[in-house]
């Protein structure tokens, strides 16, 4: 426990060394945050709602993907850096240390001016709530509640699951950004707008749906079942394939070299 | 204490051709070659021994290490350290060793050393009281006094590498790796990271395992050297024998005043200028004292030095001799 | 050729092969593109069946929007790789790079367009392409008329100029700011999102829509875009055409006088 707490201190040390970046960075996330909360207000004011939710339904939506979002990229965005890590050799610097590896790569990166981003998705978060027309219950406050934290869990492994991938072709692969970047966007409408096949993608292949849609349902009274209230803990699932097609990647990467 | 046998480990690397034509074709389709980094690499190295590890760029020097140090796995082939499997036993290996990769930091860039100290200490789980004493200890002959509160990142090359090998040594390794732990350091640097080296194996006995290219290294700290290239071991042996093998010739300057004196049967004359020349020969077909005596008598001679092949050389020899 | 043409040409050519060396890469970015688009698309779609007549563009010309935009992304946005330009400003190399014989603003802005450019050959004509082979109303529609794509190829270059003199100018922006992340954050997000790149500047506030198109960024993608899904055409193209190269002189202007300025600061001051 000690470590942890030494390698956050040591990580926000680091980040404070460079104050006006730091700041400049916050900024930059909030203004990117706000970007495309604007996009989906703007259109919001021409028309009041997609398929049979209400803008305050999505805007429930929005916030609850983008915390899970910020909250996953602020753990495991320092993964991004991992195909540099790979390709200048300093993996070899954590492989010769007794201890997990997703752990050294990750606590060395967390980076804390994703605050921005988080700061905004906690404030449409508070718009929302009141907003989406849902009879709040403290059972339908612990959905949200796990909405947002298993969120982040699914977050967290695309995140892992993108950077993997950098053991099989070094060069990171922008188009795995479409699970990460991608899905921060597109989580802005409840994912049953997007058709039928995204959706089951959505359910089966990458479980964001488990953290979104199928519990507003449950929050919205639109489903009673208590495999729509428990869904996020189901999408924790994700944790499995994920870890495994790291250490895949890792053993190959043993055994190939570089 | 380290044993490899017959180890081998080979790479495949996609080939590539000039010209934006040949971009364009190895799109759709690619060659590959396989480079074999090992091939049957055996050797053995003993409880506190101290070893020097030489070889070109790209002999396969890093990828032993790596295979050492249970970051690679080999294709065929054991290497077991201190009983374990490296990497197979990852973690419980790791733990026994040090590693110093000359070119690469294993500190924190932006915080002061002494706080990577503690987080390495946290990583190995070091208990407090060795800790100190280790960090007294490495302070006291690394000299790092004055540096510990500073960040890294202003640091000089000779001071990073001392705080390197600090940082390495936290967890009392019983085997270190350093890989080309003097380069681009001074010579004043470069001669107190030798002299720690040095006793740190004498009176610690921990076994060391260190490549290098700078042989005035290998002077200074190995016994034995382990010569590879193209994946092979060619060389193991003691520095002053291989000199041997590779040449007993013996150079010989002299400066002198006049004409320049002929050449006795058996001298090599290496090279010539105004007023000195440089020749070599076989102590065995013609005795030193027998050549100094033939100048002495033929010219006015002003000055004479006597001198065996230098490290530099052999190696130079050597590689040549193996095509490497 | 010119002496300082080849050099350029010879940055696109190292470029260009660079690129094409790592093909998972490129067909990633090929794929991402595609998907990306498509969910937009399916977006929009939930959008106009729930209410078909409340946006300002009809939804054929919001896909071809879409698709378009998705396609050429590489060619309009102002924070790209430009990793050299980046790490030269960084280590101080920009140094000796002054003391080159090519002018550095060229030389930069030929390397910013090259790269962006190379990579967009080999990644954007095939996204158009499988977004205009998909069925209506998924798949996009190209111009109808050889005047509209004449004012698309015409706009799409000025467009294309004006992105990059705005990268020309944040480049030197960093000359004075040590946080290159924080800067490129903040300007993809202004940037992008008042050149119509979140969501088309047609759907924005009256007012907020005048200012946007009438400052630079309208003048960036947002203008060829409109003109290639066939919301803007004839004579308010002609204008809007005007008013880019008005914008890409001035911010050529700009970038050089900024670039004057903060290479003195440079030079003077050993970075």
């Amino acid at each position: 426990m000690r470590l942890y707490w030494n390698y956050f201190l040591i990580n926000l040390k680091s980040q404070m060394q460079y104050k006006a970046s730091f700041f400049l960075t916050i900024t930059g996330q909030f203004l990117t945050a706000f970007a495309s909360f604007f996009g989906i207000q703007f259109l919001f004011q021409r028309i009041s709602g997609v398929d049979n939710f209400t803008y305050g339904q999505v805007l429930l939506c929005f916030s609850v993907i983008m915390m899970s979002f910020s909250i996953g990229e602020m753990i495991g965005g320092g993964l991004m850096g991992f195909p540099g890590l790979l390709r200048s050799g300093s993996l070899d610097r954590v492989l010769v240390r007794p201890r997990s590896i997703i752990w050294q790569v990750i606590m060395p990166n967390m980076d804390f001016s994703r605050l921005g981003l988080l700061v905004q998705a906690a404030v449409v978060l508070f718009i929302a709530i009141p907003a989406s027309g849902v009879a709040w219950t403290l059972n339908k406050a612990l959905v949200l509640a796990l909405m947002i934290t298993c969120g982040s869990a699914v977050f967290f492994c695309l995140f892992l699951l993108v950077a993997s991938v950098a053991f099989f072709t070094i060069q990171s692969l922008d188009f795995l950004n479409i699970l990460t970047y991608g899905m921060r966007e597109f989580g802005k409408y409840p994912f049953s707008v997007y058709g039928n096949t995204v959706l089951r993608i959505l359910t089966f292949a990458v479980p964001l749906a488990l953290i979104q849609y199928y519990p507003l349902l449950y929050l919205l009274d639109r489903e009673k079942g208590i495999w729509y209230m428990a869904a996020p803990l189901e999408a924790l699932l994700f944790l499995i394939p994920s870890s495994l097609f790291f250490r895949f990647g890792l053993k190959r990467y043993q055994s190939a070299g570089s | 204490m380290i044993e490899f046998t017959k180890v081998n480990k080979t790479y495949r690397v996609a080939k590539r051709q000039a010209g934006m034509g040949n971009a364009v074709k190895a799109f759709f389709s690619r060659e590959y070659t396989t480079i074999h980094a090992l091939q049957d690499v055996s050797f053995s190295i003993r409880d506190g021994e101290m070893v020097g590890y030489i070889g070109p760029n790209g002999a396969g020097k890093s990828t032993t290490i790596k295979i050492m140090c249970g970051v690679l796995t080999p294709e065929s082939g054991k290497c077991v350290i201190d009983g374990r499997i490296p990497y197979k036993e990852r973690i419980a290996h790791v733990r026994e060793i040090g590693v110093v990769f000359g070119q690469r930091s294993q500190l924190w860039w932006d915080v002061p050393v002494i706080d990577s100290f503690d987080l390495i200490r946290d990583i190995y789980r070091v208990e407090e009281k060795a800790y100190r004493k280790n960090v007294g200890e490495l302070t006291e002959l690394l000299d790092l006094g004055e540096i510990l509160q500073t960040p890294v990142r202003t640091l000089s090359l000779g001071q990073r590498m001392r705080c390197e090998i600090a940082a390495s040594l936290l967890h009392n390794p019983k085997v270190l790796f350093l890989d080309e732990p003097t380069i681009g350091l001074d010579a004043v640097s470069k001669i107190a990271v030798r002299k720690f080296i040095r006793n740190l194996n004498a009176e610690k006995g921990v076994t060391i395992v260190l490549t290098t290219h700078d042989m005035q290294d290998i002077e200074a700290l190995t016994e034995r050297i382990l010569l590879i290239g193209k994946g092979r071991i060619l060389l193991d042996g003691k520095l002053s024998d291989l000199k041997k093998q590779v040449s007993e010739r013996k150079t010989m300057a002299i400066a002198y005043q006049g004409t320049p004196p002929t050449l006795k049967e058996g001298m090599v004359l290496a090279e010539s200028g105004e007023g000195h020349m440089v020749v070599s020969f076989q102590p065995s077909e013609l005795p030193t004292p027998e050549a100094i005596a033939y100048f002495a008598a033929n010219t006015k001679l002003l000055d004479v030095s006597v001198s065996d092949i230098t490290s530099e050389e052999m190696v130079a020899k050597m590689y040549k001799e193996y095509h490497l | 050729m010119r002496p300082a043409f080849k050099v350029y040409f010879s940055m696109f050519r190292i470029r260009f092969n660079h690129n094409m060396q790592y093909r998972a890469v490129v067909l990633g970015a090929i794929l991402k593109g595609f998907l990306w688009a498509l969910l937009e698309v399916l977006g929009y779609l939930a959008v106009y069946r729930t209410y078909p007549e409340a946006l300002p563009m009809a939804l054929s010309h919001t896909v071809s929007y879409v698709w378009a935009r998705q396609s050429l992304i590489v060619l309009f946005i102002v924070v790209f790789g430009d990793g050299e330009i980046y790490s030269a400003i960084q280590t101080g190399e920009v140094v000796y790079d002054l003391a080159r014989p090519v002018g550095l603003y060229g030389r930069w802005f030929c390397q910013s367009a090259s790269n962006r450019i190379s990579f967009a050959l080999v990644n954007c004509i095939p996204v158009l392409a499988l977004g205009a082979i998909l069925p209506k109303p998924y798949g996009l529609s190209l111009p109808s008329s050889p005047e509209q794509v004449c004012l698309f190829f015409f706009s799409a270059l000025l467009a294309f100029g004006v992105t990059v003199a705005i990268a020309m100018l944040m480049y030197v922006s960093l000359f004075y700011f040590i946080s290159h992340r924080g800067i490129r954050i903040i300007v993809t997000a202004v940037t992008s999102f008042f050149s119509g790149g979140i969501i088309p500047l047609p759907f924005f506030p009256e007012t907020l829509r005048r200012w946007a198109s009438f400052l630079p960024f309208g003048s960036m993608q947002n203008m060829p875009l409109q003109i290639f899904c066939g919301n803007i055409n004839g004579r308010d193209a002609a204008k809007g055409i005007i008013l880019q190269v008005f914008w890409l002189f001035a911010l050529v202007w700009a970038g050089r006088a900024a670039m004057g300025a903060a290479s003195k600061k440079v030079v003077s001051f050993g970075g």
